[in-house]
């Protein structure tokens, strides 16, 4: 099981908040994370895992939904390193890497986090990374990263 | 039986535009831009700018069409719809309009965009607001904010999966800028783009560089549509709408990471339905005019609207495969979004209807067959043909 945590911050606190949606579709997905646990969304009815969080089950339309914990070792989808600050408030903090990962224990489903460490770094499509939680206590969330599996 | 169809029903009669300008260039109003758009284009049409009854447009247009038809002086405004989504509803809008000439809600339907980047939102800029709506929260505190990035990470996975390499992106951003160069309207006109400076500009986001990436404009793009049987009295040529079609491949959710079929432009099924309303295949098609925003999704939609096979792609997706006059499939005539002006891809009807008609400044000989794709891996996106 996880993990690493963090109090460093990849990007600095220039950006909105983090959390939920306003209409709290994912709200589960949020809280746990402050938890340090990944959860994926899962139909009570069909057993359908799916992400991003969603107010009804693509699979058998029931609105019953649940949330399964899943482990936080994943493999790299794809990635991108971004150079041009937008906002430019970031400006002092590119290039910057955002990886998107796929989650074996979850049929595979996806998500985005930092890849922690060098920004210039080669990155793989495929390589095994793993969770870390990066806490922005004073702001009230926990962010989703990753790093390397060595 | 008789295939219900919008297959000859409708006509692109008249093209026209304001002046195109870099970001913050424009010495009038985005509201004056677009009705200097749509008075050009009825005069193209041969038409008074009052026999226009009806108005389209896409990606939430601000310019709303009580105030333009009230600004125009229309007679009558008897139809006006609005396409769902960003660049991918521009040829939605021009089969919105069709479909309202067939029915008979309206006569003459003007379908339009303007866009003042230096007065109104600026799409690069990304959504970064207080509030993160919807799927927002997933990618934006991580810094993956803009379109550009976005769509660089599925072009990205593409370039994994089918060994595709920068020199197609390249092929795409460079055939762009060498059409502009015969275009006196396009804002990089007499402004040529050589691989080397391509290669050394920065990036903006890996896999693109500066140049895979469109511009930020002020600038206007209309055109009429009517009729195939009144098109056939008026000025120009008609451009008669051969097929049209819209929508989503499965699951491909807007701004979502967990689309199914990720590394994709979303054309899959659209390229099909748009095949199949024409009753042509791919190699009949003479000139390609599609939304380039981002180089990598153009690359992803040839693909998709089956020029080539996506493995095939390094040996297709080459300059002098793209480019006017000697290319197979020359792709973005007049410049496109890339270096003819951003109109959120209004402009490219424009230019397919002139390759229609042949008064392109990229004109393919004796073309009959022109297509425009909007969108590249946004959704809904939608498509048109248009033959003589
Ligand atoms: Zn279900």
């Amino acid at each position: 099981m996880a993990i690493e945590t963090t109090t460093k911050f990849y990007l600095p606190e220039v950006l909105p908040p983090a959390g939920p949606a306003p209409d709290g579709r994912d709200l589960e997905y949020w809280q746990a994370l402050n938890q340090h646990r990944i959860v994926v969304q899962r139909c009570n009815a069909c057993g359908n895992l799916q992400m991003e969080p969603e107010y009804i089950c693509y699979k058998c339309h029931s609105l019953d939904r649940g949330w399964q914990e899943v482990s936080g070792k994943g493999r790299i989808y794809s990635w991108v390193r971004i150079w041009h600050p937008v906002p430019q408030a970031l400006k002092d903090s590119c290039p910057f890497l955002v990886v998107l990962v796929e989650l074996p224990d979850a049929n595979g489903l996806r998500i985005a986090g930092n890849l922690l460490g060098d920004p210039n770094q080669e990155v793989v499509i495929g390589a095994p990374v793993e969770a870390v939680f990066e806490d922005h206590k004073e702001r009230g969330y926990t962010l989703l990263q990753w790093r390397l599996v060595r | 039986m008789e295939q219900n169809t919008i297959k000859g029903k409708a006509a692109i009669v008249g093209v026209g535009e304001s002046k195109y300008y870099k970001r913050g260039g424009s010495p009038v109003s985005e509201f004056a831009l677009a009705c200097q758009a749509i008075i050009a284009a009825a005069e193209d049409a041969g038409i008074k700018v009052t026999e226009i009854d009806g108005l389209a447009s896409f990606a939430m247009e601000q310019n709303e069409p009580s105030r333009v038809a009230g600004g125009l002086g229309l007679a009558e405004l008897n139809f006006c719809n609005m396409a769902w989504t960003g660049g991918g509803g521009v040829a939605a809008a021009v089969a919105n309009a069709a479909a309202a000439v067939a029915c008979g809600y309206a006569r003459y339907v003007a379908v339009f965009r303007a866009l003042a980047q230096g007065r109104s939102f600026r799409f690069g800029q990304g959504t970064t607001g207080p509030g993160m709506a919807g799927l927002m929260g997933f990618t934006v505190p991580y810094g993956l904010t803009t379109p550009a990035q976005k769509i660089a990470m599925r072009v990205r996975r593409y370039m994994h999966e089918h060994r595709v390499t920068q020199d197609a992106l390249a092929a795409v951003s460079l055939a762009s800028y060498h059409h502009a160069q015969f275009n006196p309207r396009a804002v990089m006109y007499g402004r040529p783009l050589t691989r080397e400076a391509y290669d050394q500009s920065r990036w903006i986001v890996e896999p693109f560089h500066l140049y895979d990436c469109c511009m930020e404009n002020d600038g206007a793009s209309a055109v009429i549509v009517t009729t195939a049987e009144r098109a056939r009295d008026l000025k120009q040529k008609p451009a008669y709408i051969m097929a049209a079609a819209q929508g989503s491949d499965y699951r491909d959710v807007h701004d979502s990471e967990n689309v199914p079929d990720f590394s994709s432009a979303n054309y899959k099924h659209l390229a099909r339905r748009l095949y199949d309303m024409a009753g042509i295949a791919p190699k009949d098609v003479d000139v390609v005019q599609s939304y380039d925003h981002f180089s990598g999704g153009v690359v992803i939609t040839l693909a998709e609207h089956g020029f080539c096979h996506p493995d095939e792609l390094m040996e297709f997706c080459t300059l002098e495969n793209l480019t006017w006059p000697n290319g197979k499939l020359p792709l973005n005539t007049a410049g496109g979004n890339l270096a003819e002006c951003y109109v959120i891809g209004m402009q490219l009807v424009n230019e397919a209807a002139r390759q229609i008609r042949g008064d392109s400044t990229c004109q393919v000989k004796d073309a009959e067959i022109s297509m425009m794709i909007s969108g590249s891996v946004t959704t809904p996106a939608s498509n048109l043909i248009l033959h003589r």
